[in-house]
């Protein structure tokens, strides 16, 4: 037996590496780790993607045509857009004039609120036609829908000029969905995007821009 | 019951043997987007009226090339909207009073039959005095399907001895028209089965790739490390 | 520079202090991984145990991501998988996943059970290893056939029913433990929901806990190696390392990736390409929804249960009970956990037996092989013999005699590896 059997035969199998090897590998390490993470980003979007809104979620969801020439005004009516409430109200003359005469009472009178409406409603009467409000009816505090008490007076006092009165815990909003100071909803009731298709039909969930 | 499913289990199992082979390939191309279109055409015209294609959604045509408005116009006839599945409204129990057997969903029709059997189903319609409904095919031996397109077809008959179909009376298409016809219908009933398959192997071109690099690194890798075992 | 390295350091080893006098983590990556020796001559077979491990990562993973999505009710379950399969973003590929992943979950399980085999890595002290491995191939077993009924296709529907009523031949019970298994007359949307109970969280958690015990068995006595050498028997006198020893990390980590990504390119091919792997993975029968009033013509289980279906076949029925043909059955997956004391060789690896042994391992790949294909065919394929075999089917007399040998590799086995004439065993690994 040589020298150097003896010496392979009692060492272990495998020694430090030198210094140049320990570069190498340290890029080899970051490269392949970089791909690995690439990958691993890759494989997560059918993933994170699969929790998403489905095909047939979206179908349900998908925007809504209503026929408004019915609502008299004065009055109003509900649809459905993603299982929500959308309330479509045809207010007359003298109540989108009332509008104006509220501002010192409510929290946010300018809808300064960015999220809670459409650019394209961000106006007085918060609304594209001036006469017809469209809000989601869902009260902006913890989610209850409210109800209408369009009429003035009544069992909302004498200097209710008609609006909706949350239920729950005592929201009231005015004719545009505005909200009263005071009420425990910190914000008005959104506007969802809409457009008309023809004078008396709306379709409820994109915008105008979107298709025209 | 029980000793007949035992009997599944132990006795040979026997395929029906009174159906023809499949010797013909459907000529098919899923890449074709005219004909994929024109076989949409007619499985909505003719196939929707008493089959149902419940997993499979009108916008989805959006795949094949279709836009949101020409599905709208072109192919829905019920006031559908455009995210609707295509629905029969044929109620499936008269459907069983009418043909024996209530009307099979087509969605994935070609995943469990093939296109080859699809494509040979249709063209393989014949006249035949002793079934019900006058008709027979090649491949589905007594089914209780009528030929809904003979007009287009003509009416076959099986001559016994050769065990060929021969036209006996010609229909509105001469014979290639038929089968171009037939693979246009086939070819959209190909993609209707799994929409997102030429998207899947889209997506497994770069899978591979990427694996082929990361296999690449992960050999380096190995090799620099492996040098320190004597 | 050098600075700001130290502090960093400084502030990792301060984290792994403060973990450590909570929760042994540093000494478990030092047992399990940078001072865990295994020998340095694995091969190609020893990829299999990590890729083994990689699928059952990734079941779970898609596993977990279906269950959002499938209902498992006879009315919408069917329609529930191609919800998934169109609707759902993603939902296509995360199915084929796992489709895909539980036929490749039996190809790299196969493997790897036949690395055992060849090296003899279930012989003495790993035979508890080699126990708890063939635990969680039952296991496994259950989990895929329970998962198979999920989508409610009719290969599902009737392959559920047949294997149910294999209960029915058991002795006495048989009748009432078929109806107790299905909760019902037929398989039904009771059969349906309890499967989903077993298949999503009853047999995962017994998986989950027989892997580890298998692992932590395995770490016990260190793994075995090409050549059955103990490498524990010649270890350095300074340090106790095994001479022909190698830390797990980073030598077999870096090296299993290689494994890993050779495998992901195997699967990835499959799922994007041929998720049906010619009706093997994805049957077409299992494209027409269950109909409990029509039966396909052909039912044959997967391809990974068919060398025990086939075994079912062949045994013909004693006495008018098919209980025979169903032990039989049993007893060729349960044989496997009786090599560790079937085997009487002096040796443990393939590489030093004789030619005896090996003719036999031969014979019994052989059978398996013939086995399986014939478990995926009508047993009418090759037709018949004439009259002096009784008309019998030629697949069915094959299928006996295959059957036979697959047996006789168990039974005789005691007997073989005393007589076969082995080659001396080197005291130090080959490398």
């Amino acid at each position: 037996m040589s020298d150097s059997q003896i010496d392979k035969n009692s060492t272990l199998s495998f020694h430090s590496p030198s210094e140049v090897d320990l570069e190498k590998r340290q890029f080899l390490i970051t490269v392949t780790a970089c791909t690995g993470a690439v990958g691993a980003a890759a494989v997560a979007v059918p993933f994170v993607g699969s929790m998403l809104p489905s095909e047939r979620a979206k179908a349900a969801g998908a925007p809504v045509e209503v026929d408004i020439s019915k609502v008299e005004p004065g009055s109003m009516i509900t649809a459905e857009w993603r299982g929500q409430p959308v309330w479509i109200i045809n207010r007359t003359d003298a109540m989108t004039a009332d509008l104006a005469k509220l501002n010192d009472q409510l929290s946010d009178p300018n809808s300064e609120v960015v999220s809670q409406q459409p650019g394209y409603c961000k106006n007085p009467h918060r609304s594209i036609k001036e006469n017809i409000s469209v809000v989601v009816g869902i009260c902006t505090h913890l989610g209850c829908s409210p109800s209408e008490k369009l009429k003035a007076g009544g069992d909302m006092g004498d200097n209710w000029t008609g609006g909706f009165f949350c239920p729950c815990h005592g929201s009231k909003f005015d004719l545009a969905g505005r909200v009263f100071k005071g009420s425990p909803a910190p914000t008005n009731l959104v506007v969802p995007p809409h457009q008309y298709l023809s004078d008396t039909t709306l379709l409820i969930g994109v915008d105008g821009k979107a298709e025209a | 019951m029980k000793k007949l499913l035992l009997s599944l289990v132990f006795l040979p199992l026997i395929a029906l043997a009174s159906e023809a082979e499949i010797t013909v390939a459907a000529p098919i191309d899923p890449s074709d987007q005219a004909s994929l279109q024109r076989g949409a055409r007619t499985f909505v015209n003719n196939c929707l009226n008493c089959h149902s294609a419940n997993y499979m959604r009108y916008n989805r045509l959006q795949d094949i090339g279709l836009t949101e408005k020409q599905i709208k116009d072109n192919l829905l006839f019920a006031g559908e909207k455009v995210g609707d599945t295509m629905k029969v409204a044929m109620n499936p129990k008269d459907a069983k009073k009418w043909f024996g057997v209530a009307p099979p969903d087509l969605s994935v029709a070609v995943r469990a039959r093939g296109a080859d059997w699809i494509y040979a189903y249709l063209r393989g319609f014949y006249r035949d005095g002793t079934t019900l409904s006058g008709w027979n095919n090649i491949v589905f031996d007594k089914v209780a399907m009528p030929h809904v397109l003979y007009e287009l077809q003509g009416e076959q008959v099986l001559n016994h001895e050769t065990h060929q179909l021969e036209v006996v009376k010609p229909g509105r298409m001469n014979p290639e028209e038929y089968d171009a016809f037939v693979a246009d219908l086939t070819n959209y009933m190909a993609f209707m089965a799994e929409p997102a398959k030429q998207q899947r192997q889209w997506i497994g071109l770069w899978v591979l790739l990427f694996l082929g690099v990361l296999l690449v690194l992960t050999i380096k890798l190995k090799k620099a490390y492996w040098k320190d075992i004597k | 520079m050098a600075d700001k390295q130290a502090q960093t350091k400084g502030y990792m080893s301060c984290a792994m202090e403060w973990i450590d006098a909570r929760f042994p983590l540093t000494s478990n990556i030092k047992n399990h991984l940078t001072e865990y020796y295994a020998p340095k001559n694995f091969n190609f077979w020893y990829f299999f145990g990590s890729l083994a491990m990689l699928v059952l990562v990734l079941q779970i993973l898609t596993g977990i991501f279906l269950t959002m999505h499938y209902k498992p009710d006879a009315e919408l379950a069917f329609a529930s998988v191609e919800y998934i399969m169109r609707d759902v973003f993603g939902g296509n590929i995360i199915r084929y996943m796992h489709s895909t992943g539980a036929s490749m979950f039996f190809v790299v399980v196969y493997l790897h059970m036949f690395r055992g085999i060849i090296y003899g890595s279930y012989r003495n002290p790993r035979e508890l290893i080699w126990l708890f491995g063939v635990a969680i191939f039952l296991c496994l077993m259950g989990e895929a056939f329970f998962g198979y009924l999920l989508p409610w296709g009719q290969m599902s529907y009737w392959g559920a029913q047949v294997i149910v009523n294999l209960f029915s031949a058991v002795p006495f019970i048989g009748p009432d433990l078929s109806e107790w298994l299905r909760g019902d007359y037929l398989v039904s949307d009771a059969t349906l929901n309890r499967f989903f109970a077993f298949h999503v969280i009853a047999l995962p958690l017994v998986l989950l806990g027989l892997v580890v015990v298998h692992l932590i068995a395995l770490h016990e006595v260190g793994s075995n190696n090409p050549d059955g050498v103990e490498i524990k028997a010649k270890k350095d006198k300074k340090t106790g390392i095994p001479l022909d020893g190698i830390p797990f990390h980073p030598y077999y980590t870096v090296k299993d990736l290689v494994g890993v990504a050779v495998f992901l390119i195997v699967f990835a091919a499959i799922i994007f390409f041929a998720p049906e792997m010619g009706g093997y993975f994805l049957e077409a029968n299992n494209f027409v929804p269950a109909d409990p009033l029509k039966t396909p013509a052909h039912i044959a289980p997967v391809w990974y249960f068919t060398p025990y279906y086939s075994i079912l076949r062949a045994v013909p029925p004693v006495l008018n009970s098919q209980f025979p043909g169903v032990a039989a059955m049993g007893l060729s997956v349960v044989a496997f956990a009786f090599l560790p004391w079937l085997d009487k060789s002096p040796v443990k690896s393939i590489r030093y037996r004789g030619s005896l042994y090996k003719r036999w391992l031969a014979a019994f790949v052989v059978s398996f092989l013939v086995l399986g294909y014939l478990g995926t065919v009508p047993s009418n394929v090759w037709g018949q013999f004439g009259s002096w075999l009784g008309g019998a089917d030629r697949a069915t007399v094959v299928a006996r005699i295959f059957t036979t040998i697959y047996f006789l590799f168990f039974i005789l086995m005691p007997w073989y590896t005393a007589k076969d004439k082995t080659k001396p065993v080197p005291e130090r690994v080959t490398y």
